[in-house]
């Protein structure tokens, strides 16, 4: 096995050793973007790869594992632009606190940023403005999104590991597409400091690796209150790993009828009720229960993301950085920056979240959605009181061939049916590897816990993943 | 007058917190432009606000003084705009849910024995935009200021007259000098004062039709502006005019009010919760530590003056308009032997406050030391200097920091009693006075006091003016 094909944690230990180097690694991650970035298109601008800066601290026990990160999350003195023609060539003069974090624990920021619907609006990431990822497995389908290109990066090799951030899914569904682990964190566990907003009230930094065990090391690193994110808990970090004890044995485990509807695709269906049998075979008791305003969620979202979208967007006009179109009038310069600089899903969700927030119509639409998001979130507290977990798909299909869902957004708005009621619900959501489709697309099973019980959802998705070997699989490039 | 005026007075006031509202920026006034910035207060992709404390206390403390009722869960929401100012767009302020509300001010005003109630609707919390500053052929902005914490005070229509709206001012100026959450300098922009007003027939109880003024720079701006803007309107009401509701600016120079803008399209700012900042929880220990910490403020000082001191009401008032002013004036009291202090407060807010505003300093700011005062008052007491002469003593001891008695024996100033030292001078008088003397012995007593100040003046100000008096009516009669 090359260096780039392997596992952090199996690259920790190597470095510990010192069998490998992070020179070594970086070289290999570069031999194979050689070979395979032309079909993944996992990363923006990679003809314009730099070294990277391989001052990481000695101290740092990752020892100068390189980790990709995706273009929404501020890197000092690399482009971050969330694959926007609005905010092309930015470079923010501050890291966001991830990646201080990141730093301080030894790692080397990878050089190219991943790919990404235009800031995070999108599930295929198709909607960049430097055009889609494939998905390593089909390269005709989408690798999911919005964090597709990290996802891609990790399934395809080219990535250790990455980080992604999900708003209604954007981690886990392309980790089910992609056929890896994708973790979305309680809501305030990590600090969304230098996250370049798309909607403040439900985006988290999260985690894309190649197994559990990665997944929980590098959220441990992420996590902690950030006194620059009033929105970040203080609450204690737990060694994450400690959770990966492979015991599930008399886990409560809830399946909410309400996810396993028409709909959706028999196949997945299929693979998740195998999954959950497995679950049971290792000691897990299952039950099913209701999550009743499950079918509110996704047009709550769209009214809560977009209205807040549409705010924490406005700063993009031309004025102190990205692009600018050039007018003599001020009011016409803002309004030629924007309609040149946003693409087509981030002016349509621009103009829906402005729509919800307007005179006459906030108590109809943005008041009534924030009444039926508590709703949601106190059916999840319900099913909390009994159950230790919640097990659903991650999404209703696999992944979707490019172009498909492109002209029909509300379709495109439907393959987060499954993950938008956790940031709803502020609740923690891990997405593992389950299975195939007969088309060899992977399939991804989602386990919800509730608020700062990752350490379960570790302990469960480790178990299981060591009772299988999707994980293991490696697409052919 | 067959019209009464109706004001309400909006009142933004930037706190004196040593960093800005939601950044660590220094609030410094004066500063080369954009040099009080960072990535936060500009607005950059990514960076989030955080709470300043401060800022909160200062917020309280006046709303406290008020007697506002405090809002237990206060909230932040974004007032969405574009304007150059603005980096983000949008600026953070509070809307359904203020800070406090309810409130009033106690002024006194012209003509009223009793202060007049003045109702305070409500006192919130929001950052200051940047600063325009137009040359000819482009616009510059400074964002120094922008995210300075900014108090918006708003007063109920209660204000009747422009002198009323001065007073307001005047005893709102006090109160935040008493508290030091401000240093309420208009022309530095750290006190801003919007007024609407309207007239209607009095009686009526409908409002009139409203005109909102801006661009006053000072306190007598504020009122001059009213003052020409009731003249204005009581015209149009005479002459049958219509009157539209519109935006005026104060022309200080010209002393006029002209449009600014008549069709105020109400403008929709899709106000709604800063999802990056979350619900403020103000214990009722946090308010009852903070009102521990109040300062006296002026006008319970002013009921202790009037009590301990046996001080008049109109005394005790111009010694309590300002704190410093008022301690200084306290420790000379309270030093000054005697039961009377009757004397001390004439000096005080006589001779003393004329040397002080000639001087444009605070009364403790005088190079004065207080037992030189005590001194001097004490020798006018005991007759050994004249009034007049002390007055001239006064001045000096301020200039020269010796100590009064030395003043008095280097200036030859005691006072002379003497009958035997008097008489050459009364002599001369009355013969240089022939008029006066024979008004005085036709019974007009205003005569005597001219022919004392004649003595006077020949005796520079040394004879004592009761013993003079006694003398010249005794030589007349």
């Amino acid at each position: 096995m090359e260096l780039n094909q392997l596992t952090a944690h199996e690259l920790l230990g190597k470095l510990k050793n010192h069998e490998t180097s992070s020179e070594a690694i970086l070289g290999s991650l570069y031999a194979r973007l050689q070979k395979v970035e032309p079909k993944v298109k996992a990363y923006v601008r990679s003809q314009e790869i730099k070294n990277p800066d391989l001052n990481f601290t000695a101290q740092g026990f990752l020892g100068g594992l390189p980790i990709t990160i995706k273009d929404n999350i501020c890197t000092e003195g690399l482009p971050t632009e969330c694959c926007s023609k609005i905010l092309q060539g930015f470079h923010p003069p501050y890291d966001a606190t991830v990646i201080n974090k990141l730093k301080r624990s030894g790692a080397v920021i990878f050089p190219l940023k991943a790919n990404m619907d235009e800031f995070a609006f999108g599930s295929s990431t198709e909607n960049s403005y430097f055009g889609p990822t494939h998905n390593p497995w089909n390269l005709d389908c989408v690798p999911g999104g919005s964090s597709g290109g990290s996802a891609a990066a990790v399934a395809s090799d080219e990535a250790i590991w990455a980080l992604g951030s999900d708003t209604g899914g954007s981690v886990r569904q392309p980790a089910s597409f992609c056929g890896v682990v994708g973790l979305k964190p309680t809501y305030g566990r990590i600090s969304r400091f230098g996250l370049i907003a798309f909607a403040s009230s439900l985006d988290q930094i999260g985690p894309i690796t190649k197994d559990v065990q990665d997944a929980a090391i590098l959220t441990g690193i992420i996590s902690g209150y950030d006194p620059n994110d009033s929105t970040s808990v203080n609450q204690d970090v737990p060694d994450y790993t400690k959770s990966l004890t492979g015991d599930i044995k008399g886990l409560k485990v809830a399946i909410p009828k309400e996810y396993f509807i028409s709909g959706m695709d028999a196949e997945v269906k299929a693979i998740i009720e195998e999954a959950v049998n497995k679950l049971k075979n290792l000691g897990a008791l299952t039950n099913p229960v209701s999550l009743p305003h499950t079918e509110y969620a996704v047009p709550v979202y769209y009214i809560i993301a977009t209205a807040e979208a549409s705010s924490n967007l406005a700063r993009f006009d031309g004025v102190q950085y990205g692009y600018r179109a050039q007018s003599d009038n001020l009011i016409q310069m803002y309004k030629l920056t924007r309609a040149q600089g946003f693409g087509q899903e981030a002016k349509r969700r621009i103009t829906l979240g402005t729509f919800v927030l307007s005179h006459g119509y906030y108590d109809a639409y943005y008041l009534r959605a924030l009444k039926v998001r508590t709703l949601i979130k106190q059916d999840f507290d319900k099913v909390f009181g009994d159950f230790d977990c919640i097990i659903a798909p991650t999404s209703p299909t696999s992944a979707f061939k490019i172009g498909e869902r492109v002209q029909d957004p509300l379709k495109m708005y439907l393959s987060d049916i499954y993950t938008i009621s956790v940031n709803l619900a502020g609740i923690p959501a891990i997405s593992i590897p389950c299975g195939f489709t007969k088309k060899g697309l992977p399939v991804g099973l989602q386990i919800m816990a509730k608020p700062f019980n990752e350490e379960l959802l570790f302990r469960v998705a480790h178990t299981f993943e060591q009772n299988t070997d999707w994980h293991k699989l490696k697409p052919k490039l | 007058m067959k019209y009464q005026t109706v004001i309400g007075l909006e009142v933004h006031l930037q706190l004196n917190t040593k960093t800005k509202a939601f950044c660590g920026c220094s609030t410094d006034f004066g500063k080369a432009p954009n040099s009080n910035v960072c990535p936060v207060c500009l607005g950059f992709p990514g960076t989030l606000p955080v709470y300043n404390r401060q800022a909160l206390n200062s917020a309280i403390k006046l709303a406290l003084a008020f007697d506002c009722q405090i809002q237990e869960h206060t909230k932040f929401d974004r007032k969405n705009y574009f304007y150059p100012d603005l980096p983000k767009n949008y600026q953070i302020s509070q809307f359904d849910l203020p800070l406090s509300r309810n409130g009033y001010l106690d002024i006194y005003t012209q003509d009223i024995p009793t202060p007049k109630r003045i109702g305070i609707t409500r006192v919130h919390l929001e950052e200051d935009a940047g600063k325009l500053i137009h040359e000819t052929e482009i616009s510059l902005v400074d964002f120094n200021r922008t995210g300075i914490p900014l108090l918006e005070i708003v007063s109920e229509p209660d204000l009747n007259s422009p002198q009323e709206a001065f007073d307001y001012l005047t005893s709102l100026k006090s109160i935040i000098e008493y508290l030091d959450v401000s240093d309420c300098d208009m022309e530095k922009g750290s006190l801003r004062c919007d007024a609407n007003i309207s007239l209607r027939q009095q009686g009526a109880k409908e409002l009139g039709v409203k005109t909102e003024l801006k661009n006053m720079n000072s306190f007598k701006g504020v009122k001059d502006a009213l003052t020409f803007e009731v003249e204005r309107q009581t015209q149009l009401l005479e002459r049958n005019q219509e009157m539209i509701q519109e935006t005026r600016l104060w022309d200080d120079q010209k002393g006029v009010t002209v449009t600014m803008r008549t069709k105020e399209g109400a403008k929709d700012y899709r106000y709604f919760p800063d999802p990056d900042l979350t619900v403020f929880v103000i214990e009722q220990s946090m308010i009852a530590q903070i009102k521990a910490q109040l300062p006296e403020l002026p006008q319970q000082k002013m009921r202790r003056f009037i009590k301990e001191y046996g001080l008049a009401e109109y005394d005790a008032k111009i010694l309590v308009s300002s704190k410093s002013d008022a301690e200084f004036a306290e420790s000379c009291i309270q030093d000054f032997p005697g039961k009377d202090k009757k004397e001390m407060v004439n000096w005080l807010i006589g001779p003393l406050l004329s040397e002080a505003n000639s001087r444009k300093v605070k009364l403790h700011e005088l190079n004065l030391k207080k037992n030189e005062l005590i001194n001097l008052i004490g020798f006018v007491q005991k007759q050994e200097i004249s009034y007049l002469c002390a007055k001239n003593v006064l001045s000096q001891l301020i200039e020269t920091g010796k100590s009064a008695q030395d003043l008095i024996q280097e200036g030859n100033l005691q006072q002379i009693s003497n009958a035997d030292a008097l008489t050459q001078v009364i002599e001369t008088v009355i013969e240089e006075n022939a008029k006066s003397v024979s008004d005085f012995k036709a019974g007009k007593t205003n005569a005597l006091m001219y022919l004392v100040g004649q003595v006077m003046k020949k005796s520079s100000g040394k004879a004592n003016p009761k013993v003079v008096g006694e003398l010249i009516k005794r030589r007349l009669n």
